[in-house]
C-alpha cells in the first residue's frame, strides 16, 4: 500500500516546523539576542500562521517557472530592438530613476530579511523572512538584467550602484533602508513588511507598471509581473507580522503604533519620487498621483486600517496631511529636479502645453494657481536663453533628507520650516512628521549622512560642482541636464527618422 | 536615552555628524527668499562667522537670487529679515555672528510688494 499523500497544511508543517534546535550548552537568548530588546513580548511563537504555506521545494519550482518566462521575454525584447518601441525617449528617465533609486532597495530588503530570518527565534516567521529575502535578491537581479538592455543605448544607468551610495537625492531612499536595517528585527519587519510593502508598495508597483505598459516598456512590465506574485506574498507577511504582534501581548500595541506612524511617514516621503514619475515623467500619463493616492491609500489603506481597528491600531499619524499633500508633492518634487538638473543622473524638461492642460484637469484646485505660473516663467526664461538653475545647495530635512521644498499644510505659498534642539545643536525638518521621528530617537538621526553637509565638510571629492559630480561618477553632459539637446534625445530622434524612412 | 538600542551604552558611541567644528572654520547658514518658491527650498552655505552682514548680502544673497525676474525690482532698504524665527534689522557693518547667526541658523527675507511671478509666489 502506498503512503497517503500529505495535505498542504501537514506538508507545510513538516517542511517548516522542528527545523530549529534546542540549545544545550548556551542559553537560547544568546543564540537569538535581537528579538527582545525592542520591548516586543511574544508568548507563543508557534501561533504564527503563514497564510501562503510555501515550502522550499514548491518555491524553487514556482520561481524557476517565472524565471523562464521572464528571460524568454527579455531575449525577444532585445532581439526585436524593443527599446525603439517605447513612447518617447524621455520615458527612459523613469527607468533610470527606478534603477538608481529603487533596485538597490531590493538588495537592501534582501539583506534586511536575511537578518530578520536569522534573528527571530520562531521558526515559522524565520522561514517566511528567509523566503522573502530570496525573493528580494531575485528582484534586484531581474531588474538589473532587464534594464541592462537599455544601458546599451541610454545614458545615466551604468553606475547605479556607485551612485546609490553617493548622489544627493539617492540618499533619500538609501537612508530609508539604512534606518530600517539599523533598527531591531521587529521594527524592520513593520517598516518594510507592513508600512512599505503592504500600505505603500501598491502605489509603486501598480501605477508604475501600468505607466511602463502604457509607454511601451514591455521589458519593465515583465519584471513587474514576475515580481508582483512575490509582492502579494510579502504583503501577506507584512499583515501577518502586525496581527501576530498585536495578538501576542497588549503591551506590543503602543510600540507597533509608533512604528506604523514613523514608517508610514517615511514611506510617504520616499514615494514622492514616484509621484513625480507619474505626473511628469511619463510621456503618456496613465493616472495622476492624486488619483493613485485616493485608490491605493485612501480607499485600500482605509479598509485595511478598519480591519486592524479591532486590535486597537489606528491609521497612521499625519495620514490626513499626507493625503492633503497629494495635491502638491509631484509638482514640488519635479521643480526640485528641474532646477538641480545639472546634478541629477537623469534628464528633466518642462511640461508642454498639452501636458500642463492634463495637470490642470487632474489638479483643478491647485495646478493653475500655484504651479503653472512657475513652469511658464521657466519656459519664458529658457526661451530667452536664461534656463533657470539653482546654483546653491539646498537645505535638507534631517530625517527624510529631501530638500526642504514642501509647503505648510493649507498654505502652498509658504515653505514649512520646523526645527528642534538636541544637546545644544539645531536640526531642521520639512514637516511635523519628520520632526516627530527625530524627536523620538534623536541619538539615531544626529548621525544622518546629509549630502549637502558632507560636501561642505569636504567628504565628497572636492568643493566645486565638477569635483562632486566626478565623485558621483556622473558623465557630465550625457547623464545630466535637460533632455532637449542630450545624446539620448539625439539617438531617439535618429531612430524616429529611420522609422519614417522605412515606411516611405 | 530615548533610542531603543541593543547596546546599553549606545549613547556613548553616537557621532554628531554636523558639528560646527567639522566645517573647517565655517558655519552652515541657510537662506530663503519668501514668496519666491521657484527657488525650491532654502539654500545652504558654509560661511565664516566673521563675515560682515553687508558682505553676506552682496556676495551670497544677491548673486544666488539674481536669476529671478523680480530680483531687479527689490528695494533692499525695505527688505524684512528674520533670523531663526525672530524679525530683525541686521547691522550691515557687523558680522554674521554679531547679528545672531549661529551654526545652522535660518535667515529668511521678505521683499514687500514682490510676490513672485504674476503674484503666484513662484
Amino acid at each position: 500500500m502506498t503512503a497517503k499523500k500529505l495535505g498542504l497544511k501537514q506538508r507545510y508543517a513538516h517542511m517548516t516546523r522542528g527545523l530549529d534546535w534546542e540549545t544545550s550548552y548556551q542559553p537560547i537568548d544568546k543564540v537569538f539576542p535581537y528579538d527582545q530588546f525592542e520591548g516586543i513580548k511574544i508568548k507563543d511563537w508557534s501561533a504564527w500562521e503563514d497564510p501562503f504555506r510555501l515550502t522550499m521545494d514548491a518555491y524553487w519550482k514556482f520561481q524557476a517557472e517565472k524565471e523562464r518566462k521572464l528571460y524568454a521575454v527579455l531575449d525577444a525584447f532585445a532581439q526585436n530592438n524593443g527599446q525603439t518601441g517605447i513612447s518617447d525617449g524621455r520615458y527612459m528617465n523613469v527607468v533610470k530613476l527606478f534603477l538608481t533609486g529603487v533596485s538597490p532597495l531590493e538588495y537592501q530588503a534582501h539583506r534586511g530579511f536575511a537578518y530578520a530570518g536569522r534573528h527571530l527565534r520562531g521558526v515559522g516567521p524565520r522561514v517566511a523572512a528567509q523566503m522573502q529575502s530570496l525573493d528580494e535578491l531575485r528582484h534586484v537581479q531581474t531588474q538589473i538584467h532587464t534594464i541592462s538592455h537599455y544601458n546599451k543605448f541610454f545614458d545615466g544607468i551604468g553606475e547605479f550602484q556607485h551612485m546609490h551610495d553617493r548622489v544627493w537625492y539617492l540618499s533619500v531612499p538609501k537612508s530609508f533602508f539604512d534606518d530600517a536595517r539599523s533598527a531591531g528585527p521587529f521594527e524592520y519587519m513593520i517598516a518594510i513588511g507592513f508600512a512599505f510593502e503592504y500600505v505603500l508598495t501598491n502605489l509603486l508597483f501598480v501605477p508604475f507598471m501600468s505607466g511602463a505598459a502604457y509607454n511601451g516598456d514591455m521589458s519593465t512590465v515583465t519584471f513587474g509581473f514576475s515580481a508582483q506574485s512575490d509582492e502579494s506574498r510579502h504583503m501577506t507577511l507584512g499583515i501577518e507580522v502586525i496581527k501576530f504582534l498585536l495578538e501576542q501581548h497588549p503591551d506590543n500595541l503602543p510600540i507597533v503604533q509608533k512604528w506604523v506612524d514613523k514608517w508610514f511617514w517615511r514611506g510617504h516621503r520616499v514615494l514622492g519620487l514616484v509621484a513625480m514619475m507619474m505626473d511628469y515623467m511619463l510621456p503618456k500619463p496613465v493616472m495622476s498621483w492624486k488619483e493613485a493616492w485616493e485608490i491605493y491609500f485612501t480607499e485600500a489603506g482605509g479598509a485595511l486600517f478598519q480591519d486592524l481597528a479591532r486590535y486597537g491600531l489606528r491609521p497612521p499619524k499625519y495620514a490626513d496631511i499626507a493625503t492633503a499633500e497629494a495635491e502638491h508633492i509631484s509638482h514640488q518634487n519635479w521643480a526640485i529636479f528641474y532646477q538641480y538638473t545639472h546634478a541629477a543622473a537623469f534628464h528633466t524638461w518642462l511640461p508642454d502645453a498639452k501636458h500642463m492642460d492634463w495637470l490642470s484637469e487632474k489638479y483643478p484646485n491647485t495646478f493653475d494657481k500655484y504651479y503653472r505660473p512657475r513652469f511658464e516663467m521657466w519656459g519664458q526664461m529658457a526661451k530667452e536663453g536664461k534656463r533657470f538653475y539653482n546654483m546653491a545647495l539646498p537645505q535638507l530635512c534631517q530625517t527624510c533628507q529631501i530638500p526642504m521644498g514642501y509647503t505648510e499644510p493649507g498654505d502652498p505659498t509658504t515653505i514649512c520650516f520646523r526645527r528642534t534642539q538636541f544637546r545644544g545643536e539645531t536640526y531642521h525638518f520639512c514637516s511635523d512628521g519628520c520632526k516627530d521621528i527625530f524627536d523620538n530617537e534623536p541619538e539615531k538621526y544626529v548621525q544622518a549622512w546629509l549630502p549637502v553637509h558632507q560636501i561642505f565638510q569636504g567628504n565628497c571629492g572636492g568643493a566645486t560642482i565638477p569635483d562632486v559630480l566626478a565623485y558621483y561618477r556622473m558623465n557630465v553632459g550625457a547623464d545630466n541636464m535637460d533632455y532637449v539637446g542630450s545624446p539620448d534625445e539625439k539617438l531617439w530622434n535618429e531612430w524616429q527618422a529611420d522609422k519614417i524612412k522605412t515606411a516611405v | 536615552m530615548s533610542v531603543v538600542a541593543l547596546t546599553p551604552d549606545y549613547e556613548k558611541h553616537i557621532e554628531f555628524r554636523d558639528l560646527e567644528k567639522n566645517f573647517h572654520g565655517n558655519r552652515v547658514v541657510y537662506l530663503h527668499w519668501e514668496q519666491h518658491l521657484s527657488f525650491c527650498s532654502a539654500i545652504a552655505f558654509p560661511l565664516p562667522p566673521s563675515m560682515p552682514f553687508a558682505a553676506f548680502v552682496e556676495a551670497i544673497v544677491k548673486p544666488h537670487y539674481a536669476a529671478h525676474p523680480d530680483f531687479q525690482r527689490i528695494d533692499w532698504s525695505q527688505v524684512v529679515w528674520m533670523i531663526d524665527d525672530e524679525k530683525k534689522t541686521p547691522d550691515m557693518d557687523k558680522s554674521l555672528e554679531e547679528n545672531g547667526v549661529k551654526h545652522k541658523s535660518l535667515v529668511r527675507f521678505w521683499t514687500p510688494g514682490l510676490e513672485g511671478y504674476k503674484g503666484s509666489a513662484s
